[in-house]
């Protein structure tokens, strides 16, 4: 454990005449940094040491059963010279790229309208909600099942769309991901942009309309700046969400058809679990984490997150 | 009407906000038409859900797919209440119970350090927690099987219960710090004056004072909890041991044609969370916007 300095002479306690706090030598810490220690414990054992060991496995031959065996680069070399590697990569960033373009005008525009009071829109936005309720399996069926040419909603004499297999389709498949993940998620994006545009200060559009603002441009002069944080937030749940997508795909296509829709935790789970290449699989989660870190730290240090601190931490 | 603007300032002429008015009516008719819009695509899924899961199998290739069922039947549901509903619904209860109990012990306890120690071990640890929402738990699912396994955990409860309330233990003390942050220093203060404990404090001001942020992110945990799938997938393997998520999914493989009674399932697996959902809709909706800031 580290040691705090001590700034404050023994025996000095508590606060000092004039405000100041003295709360910096050890024995005056109000609380003891042992009470940390459960969550650490927890957060660092099965999140923080598995995400090493993810690395450290991504060095050996391991079938899922026996010893994991050590190997060296081999798994590195398998994995980076492997066309489905990229491919998963491409296929994933197809996703965030899409996922993003369709859920945030989406989202922006319904929460913005739902922000006035009011029994409709409450009563709206309650039904919106339904979607969010349900499990991504769930959904996951639920869209198989509904887009199934010959017995879903096209039934037998349905809409000519519908009757095109979707979800079978090689070149259809991914927009049709990409749209159920918008089906499941704009109810949550819809929801923030909801809450952010209710702290915009109404006089704001007030002065805007003195001066002669139309709609469109109190939309864009007003609202739209400012709610940049809660587009930031946003768009940072999708891009990193999109990395995470998992249950979704495997239920819906199982990353199919042949590998339209693998995305790469998708890619690493089928590579560990089904194909028991287990540090083939580590290697590829390790390269997720890597992508999400950077991903993360990114999005954080462009948008200037650092300033902001209180919303930072809300993410 | 839905005009009433609670910010209205106090000094408007009797003609402003009647001009007002009119010009959100304007407004909004694009706004409404498009929500409209979505509210279809929203309910036609689930309104396609409920009348197929009520249909019998021989109905359901012929019947239109957006009519009401010709012959309505509850046999899907019994079909898949036979199956061991209960048994699954149990094991989730029991899951999210665990794993959202165990997280908020913890994280409360570390929130309440982390808002009372000033010592840069404390602010370290509070940083790992930050950059831990960033790490996708598909990441770690390799070693934490292999964890799991060694532990002799695999296909257990437990073994669902550990890692799911560790990733979700940095969004709630990021969320418990946010709010412990606001209760005055004085609060805590006067209590030390008095004569209070660190565990004093922490049972008698500090618990009480939170409950609402308590409340609201066990509910945003208790949620990732319920859906998850990924842990439940590869930890457990007995139909003993099988969540609701994942019993859809082998339901859906067990009954590949029977899709009345697959969608009878997605129903009943919703329905615990719809019910939930009725009952306290604020404090849900509380919850999942604490769970991103704003």
């Amino acid at each position: 454990m580290t040691s705090p300095v001590p700034t404050v002479p023994a025996g000095a306690t508590g606060t000092r005449g004039g405000g100041v706090p003295v709360r910096r030598g050890r024995e005056r810490q109000p609380v003891s940094a042992w009470l940390l220690a459960p969550a650490l414990i927890l957060f660092g054992g099965f999140a923080l040491v598995p995400l090493g060991g993810a690395v450290a496995l991504s060095f050996t031959s391991w079938n899922g059963l026996g010893t994991p065996a050590w190997l060296g680069l081999d798994n590195w070399g398998a994995v980076l010279t492997d066309d489905v590697t990229w491919l998963t990569l491409g296929v994933t960033l197809k996703v965030m790229v899409g996922t993003w373009l369709v859920q945030t005008p989406l989202s922006l525009l319904l929460g913005v309208y739902l922000a006035p009071r009011g029994r409709w829109r409450a009563w709206m936005a309650a039904v919106y909600f339904v979607a969010l309720l349900l499990s991504s399996s769930a959904v996951a069926l639920v869209f198989k099942n509904l887009l199934d040419p010959n017995f879903g909603l096209a039934g037998p004499s349905g809409p000519a769309f519908l009757q095109h297999p979707w979800l079978g389709d090689p070149n259809t498949v991914l927009a049709a991901v990409i749209l159920i993940i918008a089906w499941h998620f704009v109810p949550l994006h819809t929801l923030l942009y909801q809450a952010g545009a209710r702290q915009i200060p109404g006089s704001l559009y007030e002065a805007a309309q003195l001066d002669g603002a139309g709609t469109v441009r109190r939309f864009f002069s007003i609202t739209l700046p400012q709610l940049r944080y809660t587009i930031v937030t946003s768009s940072t749940l999708m891009l990193v969400g999109s990395l995470t997508y998992f249950d979704l795909v495997f239920v819906l296509t199982a990353g199919g058809p042949g590998y339209a829709t693998r995305l790469l935790p998708l890619h690493m789970y089928l590579t560990g679990f089904t194909a028991t290449e287990m540090g083939r699989a580590s290697a590829i989660a390790t390269i997720l984490a890597v992508v999400g870190l950077c991903l993360s730290l990114g999005l954080t240090r462009l948008s200037g997150f650092s300033r902001m601190q209180s919303q930072q931490e809300g993410l | 009407m839905v005009t009433t603007e609670a910010t209205a300032p106090a000094a408007t002429t009797p003609s402003e906000p009647v001009q007002r008015r009119r010009d959100r009516r304007r407004v909004n008719v694009p706004g409404g038409l498009g929500s409209l819009l979505w509210l279809s695509v929203v309910i036609v899924p689930v309104y396609w859900v409920l009348v197929t899961s009520l249909r019998t199998q021989q109905h359901f290739f012929v019947d239109h797919p957006l009519g009401l069922p010709t012959a309505p039947t509850l046999d899907n549901y019994r079909q898949v209440v036979d199956s061991g509903f209960d048994r699954y619904l149990l094991n989730s209860v029991v899951v999210t119970v665990g794993a959202v109990a165990l997280t908020i012990a913890v994280a409360l306890l570390a929130a309440y350090t982390i808002t009372r120690n000033t010592s840069r071990f404390v602010a370290r640890s509070f940083s790992v927690f930050l950059l831990g929402l960033a790490i996708p738990l598909q990441a770690a699912i390799v070693p934490i099987f292999y964890m799991i396994t060694k532990m002799g955990l695999y296909d257990t409860l437990l073994a669902l219960v550990l890692p799911t309330a560790a990733f979700a233990v940095p969004i709630t003390v990021i969320i418990l710090v946010n709010f412990l942050r606001d209760i005055p220093r004085e609060l805590f203060e006067s209590m030390r004056v008095d004569g209070a404990g660190e565990w004093q404090v922490l049972v008698r001001l500090v618990l009480p004072l939170s409950r609402p942020a308590i409340a609201t992110v066990a509910i945003y945990d208790g949620l990732n909890a319920w859906n998850g799938f990924l842990f439940p997938l590869v930890l457990t393997q007995s139909p003993d041991q099988r969540v609701l998520p994942l019993a859809l999914w082998a339901f859906q493989g067990e009954l590949t044609i029977n899709v009345p009674a697959v969608m009878a399932a997605v129903v009943l697996s919703a329905l615990p969370i719809f019910l939930l959902y009725l009952i306290g809709r604020r404090q849900l909706v509380a919850g999942l916007t604490a769970g991103f800031g704003k």
